[in-house]
């Protein structure tokens, strides 16, 4: 085919509002608005739903569908019905909070410990102990919330079902998040330090003692945050092991509250475990971040957490 | 390895020691419990209260209940929930990839200067309490909520519908909405591991922009996508709770609520203990995958 260059390429001079159009979609450099707006609608999905589920526990009314102004009725204004007064709301709080700090005080050493002796440890049963590790990460919660129930009511029989038998299971699970979070950083700091003290004359305690735990030190307060989050949050294990009204946690007296009879107490009642939650994950980003700068590392924690996949 | 032999023996026995309290921890309460599953599974019941004697000798185990739940599950009821629970778990895991890949893509190769803001954001959903989470749907899909009120308003119903009456698309759209962020994450990462100058060798030597995403992207991100997967997969299979606070239908009962109505009665224990052993069989292979691909990136990161 002959190009006639007499006739100069008219698109070099006045594009046709068709090429403009083509170019604007399919030009490789632009920024990408289909996925942009994707993402934002995807964000306002997640989000606002729960947004509107906080509004309704300020409702002044009894209705969670319809507005009916501001108050803080379902909190702690109503003598009867809100989260403060209704003894079975408050017992729930309660109990959330302690299984919650129980966990995290008892799981957080043995997590730090058990990542220690994983991230050092090279003998030939250290690959079946890290895959036993890795386990109550990945079953689902149900198998395990069985378990125990199972374990507990047939030969653990000195621990009951309630209290004692739900911070038990807590800290089973708790465990393994704790060692990922503290293993990242292990692997990080390498063994070069402590076995640097110990030949420089330090015992293992004392190397552990004045030159790991400081280093560590970070990612332990974050784990101490995290154990706290992923016990209060949980679910399915307190509801197969709780035993009576008295062990009813905030994630069990939702369920039962929304099965039977919904109120926007409700709704307070999970603003206030989801102001728990948000807290103690604001905290551990915060550990993290902090690690981050002692490191010299740039960007931000909220990597770190968002990298924290198994 | 450094350190003369004293030291260095002295060493050997410091980290297992270290282990050692977790592990026994884990042995106690997680791999008996595990065991005990089995024993209440494959043990007797009583004749009369029809309650479990579970028996820990494996040499006496009884597979009569066992084979019992697995005909129920041949021949009839059982049989249809899990074929409807690997439907669910199915349809919704493929809807949230289809949700979730965008996103992640979006936030590991294009969200630029703001990354770490839209990360806070994508991050945000998973430290929701689940519970909370649920709860806010419930309230939108009421007959007089949200949800029904835009349909209305916009023409698309002529009258609100009844969401939470036992219908499968909300199960699934709660499962969806339920465990979507726990995908993006590994999705993210994968895809935020990826080097970008295999892009933009790609597009140097020609590749179109989808090319370019279908030949190097879409391939790398592959072993994300898969984990992904796993990682929302498990718990889907498991979950009961969805399922109660969404539709309070026998029409959509999923293995889980027959796990759960069994375990809470007082005389099921061994028909739900048998249930659960074969729900692990039904996901065991996709733990088994999991473990396997999360051993060799472990095994590549440490070197």
């Amino acid at each position: 085919m002959s190009v006639d260059l007499a006739r100069p390429p008219e698109s070099i001079e006045t594009p046709t509002a068709r090429q403009r159009v083509r170019t604007w979609i399919t030009n490789p450099w632009a920024r990408p608005r289909f996925l942009t707006a994707f993402t934002w609608f995807y964000i306002i999905w997640c989000l606002i739903p729960v947004l509107i589920a906080v509004q309704f526990g300020f409702n002044e009314g009894r209705s969670r569908t319809a507005w009916q102004g501001f108050s803080f009725r379902w909190y702690f204004d109503d003598p009867d019905l809100s989260v403060w007064n209704d003894p079975s709301l408050r017992s729930a709080l309660f109990q959330s909070l302690k299984l919650a700090a129980g966990t995290m005080l008892f799981a957080t050493p043995l997590g730090v410990a058990l990542a220690i002796g994983l991230a050092r440890w090279r003998g030939r049963a250290s690959k079946p102990a890290n895959f036993l590790m890795l386990f109550p990460l990945i079953t689902p919660e149900i198998v395990m919330g069985v378990a125990l129930f199972l374990v507990f009511v047939y030969l653990f029989q000195v621990v009951q079902l309630g209290t004692m038998a739900q911070v038990l299971g807590h800290i089973t699970f708790t465990i393994s998040y704790v060692v990922i979070v503290v293993r990242g950083r292990l692997f990080a700091i390498g063994p070069d330090y402590e076995e640097a003290a110990m030949d420089l004359g330090a015992s293992p305690t004392q190397a552990l003692r004045l030159v790991l735990l400081p280093m560590l030190a970070p990612a332990i307060w974050a784990s101490l945050a995290i154990a706290f989050a992923i016990s209060i949050d949980d679910f399915v294990i307190s509801y197969f092991l709780r035993a009576d009204a008295s062990s009813e946690t905030i994630p069990t007296r939702l369920y039962s509250g929304l099965r039977l009879a919904p109120s926007p107490a409700l709704n307070a009642l999970a603003t206030i475990l989801l102001a728990f939650s948000m807290l103690a994950i604001t905290a551990a980003a915060l550990f993290l971040n902090r690690l981050r700068k002692r490191q010299g590392t740039r960007g931000s924690a909220v990597e770190d957490l968002a990298r924290l996949d198994i | 390895m450094s350190g003369t032999g004293e030291a260095y023996s002295r060493r050997r026995w410091t980290w297992p020691a270290f282990a050692a309290p977790g592990l026994l921890w884990l042995i106690l309460l997680f791999l008996i419990p595990f065991y005990a599953i089995l024993a209440v599974a494959m043990g007797r019941r009583d004749p009369i209260f029809n309650t479990a004697e579970p028996v820990w000798n494996p040499l006496q185990w009884d597979p009569g209940i066992f084979g019992e739940v697995v005909n129920e599950i041949i021949s009839g009821q059982l049989g249809v929930i899990f074929l409807r629970t690997v439907a669910y778990v199915a349809t919704a895991s493929l809807i949230s990839l289809l949700i979730g890949y965008p996103v992640a893509y979006f936030v590991a190769r294009h969200s630029g200067g703001r990354k770490i803001l839209y990360l806070v954001l994508i991050l945000t959903p998973f430290w929701i309490p689940y519970l909370m989470r649920m709860l806010a749907w419930v309230n939108l899909l009421e007959t007089t909520g949200f949800i029904n009120d835009i349909l209305t308003f916009l023409g698309i119903l002529t009258q609100p519908r009844d969401w939470l009456g036992g219908r499968s698309e909300t199960v699934v759209m709660g499962l969806v909405y339920g465990y979507v962020p726990f995908l993006i994450l590994p999705l993210f990462a994968a895809l935020d591991r990826i080097d970008q100058s295999m892009i933009h060798a790609a597009r140097d030597l020609g590749a179109s922009p989808f090319r370019a995403f279908l030949h190097v992207t879409l391939p790398l991100s592959k072993q994300g996508i898969l984990a992904g997967m796993v990682i929302i997969m498990l718990p889907m299979f498991g979950d009961y709770y969805t399922n109660n606070l969404l539709s309070k239908s026998p029409r959509t009962r999923m293995i889980g609520n027959e796990i759960d109505l069994f375990i809470n009665s007082n005389s099921g224990e061994s028909q739900g203990a048998t249930i659960t052993v074969l729900l692990m069989g039904l996901v065991g292979l996709l733990m088994a995958y999991y473990l396997i691909s999360v051993a060799r990136t472990t095994r590549e990161t440490r070197t």
